[in-house]
């Protein structure tokens, strides 16, 4: 999957189909480690239209329970501090 | 506490002013985040796991009620309604927007506050003993050469760009209280058998990812010399420092590299150089100036016993209040260890209450240990009764300082962007382990301090136990380390072997423990019984033969 901060108030964002959505669950898993490096190009375009920062690929698993990050990094980053659930997006389940 | 002058004001302002217009550009396009990121980093703003952090310099860890109400205004408009004080006496904001961060500036500077030198290869925030002006056994308050060496350190051109990061500590007392053998230069006030009072500098001592206890580079430097020796210091490491490598680039690479011998050649050469211009003496009336704004309260004449109170109140006492300097009056730590809490965090409506409480006991000044607790440091015996039923109201009462729950924790992998693995967790689930107070007070003073990576701002190498995260393929195991101090008597700790799972380590921890205690001698604390008896009895219970076979087979 493909991820970035939102330059404004650093936000953690997913890219979706040329756009960013602001969930996990909501974002592209590409299958294809080609079409990954595409996307992580073409979100170049979101770097210097300002609108995002430090946009780069991570590793994931999917099954029927949806999508999980193979690194905990990234667990934690999708959800929020495990030490406090009412931050982060795991309080909201905000979706773009 | 010190105020600032004309001049200080005036280039806090200025720099605000600046940083917005830098913060306007970016959101505009005019500066690329490469251009950025080294400007918003000289102003503490950094990116995290979650959002953007803001780091606010607190000089010396020195608070006084109205920069803390501050502080709970910026964690209640701006932020998530709190904030973490880390273990150099700074606060961090985990959740600050960009757009908000001028706004932010610009309200701490209204209390004399700022973000300059939180960040970057620079000469960091100073910081000092959390005692200071209090301690019984202080020569004296090390706060005053805390403010002047702020004052030459900051934007000093030749110090704008340093190799790497560059962190300073004062003490004022033989006793150790700001780990100033971990810190790459620090001051000790010392006595002189002529009873004179200069400075004991040290160099080259660090954490991170090779850890060093730093040396003596001036035995017994002169008052009036103090600058143009650290001056002396900083042009060397400025000079041979290395650029090269960011993991070489610390000045203890450097003077570990040298050796104190060449180390104090060179310092003393560029020193006697610097004296023949004479400008970097500190003036006596400057001196006298800035002292003046460290000036001790007038304390009245008071009885010395200590109050009654109930169980709560008399446990309080036994480990978070200590010997003041007056007669009647005491210093009382608050924890912000509450069992199962998280290390170091305080809410808006705490500070709120804590500058409440300050001002309705003539408390000017609360302060930040590094230790992530804070401390009132001239409280009336008569006082701490009331004192503390209002902290436990407000659950800042744990009468935990310096036991086994007392742990220091960074943000770790919950927040930071650095860390491997995660801290806060680890910290929470030994606090909870051992919540029972009678067998803490029976362990007596241990040290834990945990860091979610090499870095170590958990000081987990100087903690009688550390523990580090690290990474194993995305998994968090942690690295038990042990015999480690940050008091007079520093040492980095051994490292005991393979690392222990997440569901592993509190277990381990404890087993260490309970080891402790079968095997202590009279009067041992857990570092003297692990330097009496060594890392192997601890390394066998700590493993267990399954899983030491788990680990190594």
């Amino acid at each position: 999957m493909l991820t970035a901060n939102r330059l404004v108030d650093g936000d953690v964002l997913y890219w979706k189909a040329g756009s960013w959505v602001m969930a996990l669950a909501d974002g592209e898993v590409f299958a294809d480690p080609k079409a990954a490096e595409a996307a992580l190009a073409a979100a170049q375009r979101d770097v210097t239209g300002n609108m995002v920062v430090a946009p780069y690929l991570f590793d994931v698993r999917t099954d029927a329970g949806g999508i999980k990050p193979v690194k905990e990094r990234e667990i934690i980053r999708a959800a929020g501090p495990t030490v406090r659930l009412d931050l982060g997006k795991q309080a909201s389940k905000a979706t773009a | 506490m010190y105020r600032y002058d004309e001049f200080d004001a005036q280039f806090v302002a200025e720099r605000v002013a600046q940083f917005r217009g830098q913060v306007e550009r970016r959101l505009k396009g005019e500066l690329t985040e490469d251009e950025f990121k080294p400007l918003r980093l000289m102003n503490g703003l950094y990116l995290q796991l979650h959002a953007y952090m803001l780091r606010i310099a607190v000089p010396y860890g020195t608070l006084s009620a109205r920069q803390m109400r501050m502080l709970a205004h910026i964690a209640r408009k701006y932020d998530k309604g709190y904030g973490h004080f880390t273990t150099r006496q700074n606060i961090q904001f985990n959740w600050p927007k960009l757009v908000d961060v001028p706004d932010i500036l610009a309200d701490l500077a209204t209390v004399e506050m700022h973000a300059i030198q939180t960040s970057g290869n620079c000469i960091r925030n100073v910081t000092a003993d959390h005692f200071a002006g209090a301690a019984a056994d202080e020569i004296e308050d090390p706060r005053p050469l805390a403010e002047i060496i702020r004052q030459w350190s900051s934007l000093h051109p030749e110090f704008v760009f340093l190799p790497r990061k560059f962190k300073i500590a004062v003490g004022g007392s033989a006793h150790d209280r700001a780990a100033l053998k971990f810190h790459d230069m620090a001051v000790e006030i010392v006595r002189n058998d002529a009873g004179a009072v200069g400075y004991r500098v040290l160099v080259g001592g660090g954490m991170g990812r090779t850890p060093y206890v730093g040396y003596t580079i001036g035995e017994f430097v002169a008052k009036e010399d103090i600058l143009a020796f650290l001056e002396a210091v900083m042009r060397v490491y400025n000079q041979s420092g290395r650029r090269d490598n960011k993991y070489k680039a610390r000045i203890k690479i450097l003077a570990n590299a040298l050796g104190p011998e060449e180390m104090h050649r060179l310092v003393l050469r560029e020193f006697e150089e610097i004296k023949q211009t004479g400008t970097l003496q500190v003036p006596a009336e400057e001196l006298a100036r800035i002292d003046a704004y460290f000036s001790a309260p007038a304390f009245e004449a008071l009885s010395d016993a200590m109050p009654k109170g109930d169980a709560d109140f008399e446990n309080w006492v036994k480990t978070n209040v200590y010997p003041h300097r007056a007669n009647g009056y005491a210093i009382a730590t608050i924890s912000l260890k509450p069992i199962g809490g998280v290390p170091g965090d305080a809410t808006d409506a705490q500070m709120d209450a804590l500058a409440d409480l300050m001002d309705q006991y003539g408390i000017a000044e609360i302060r930040v240990s590094h230790e992530q607790n804070l401390v009132l440091p001239h409280v009336r015996k008569a006082d701490l009764p009331a004192i503390h039923a209002r902290l436990k109201a407000l659950d800042l009462a744990t009468p935990n300082a310096g036991l086994i729950t007392d742990i220091i924790a960074c943000p770790g992998l919950d927040y930071c962007d650095l860390a491997n693995a995660r801290s806060i967790p680890l910290a929470q689930e030994l606090s909870r382990k051992f919540t029972d107070l009678k067998r803490q007070h029976d362990i007596g003073e241990l040290k834990i301090k945990i860091s979610g990576c090499i870095n170590a701002c958990g000081h987990h190498h100087a903690g009688h136990i550390g523990i580090l995260g690290v990474d194993k393929k995305g998994v968090e195991f942690y690295q038990l380390q042990l015999g480690g101090s940050g008091a007079e008597d520093a040492s980095i700790g051994d490292i005991m072997g393979p690392g222990f799972g997440e569901h592993e380590i509190a277990d381990a921890v404890e087993r260490v423990v309970e080891l402790y205690l079968k095997e202590r001698q009279d009067g041992e604390r857990f570092l003297d019984t692990y330097r009496r008896i060594g890392m192997e009895p601890f390394k066998n219970v700590a493993y267990r033969e399954q899983l030491y076979a788990a680990h190594t087979g």
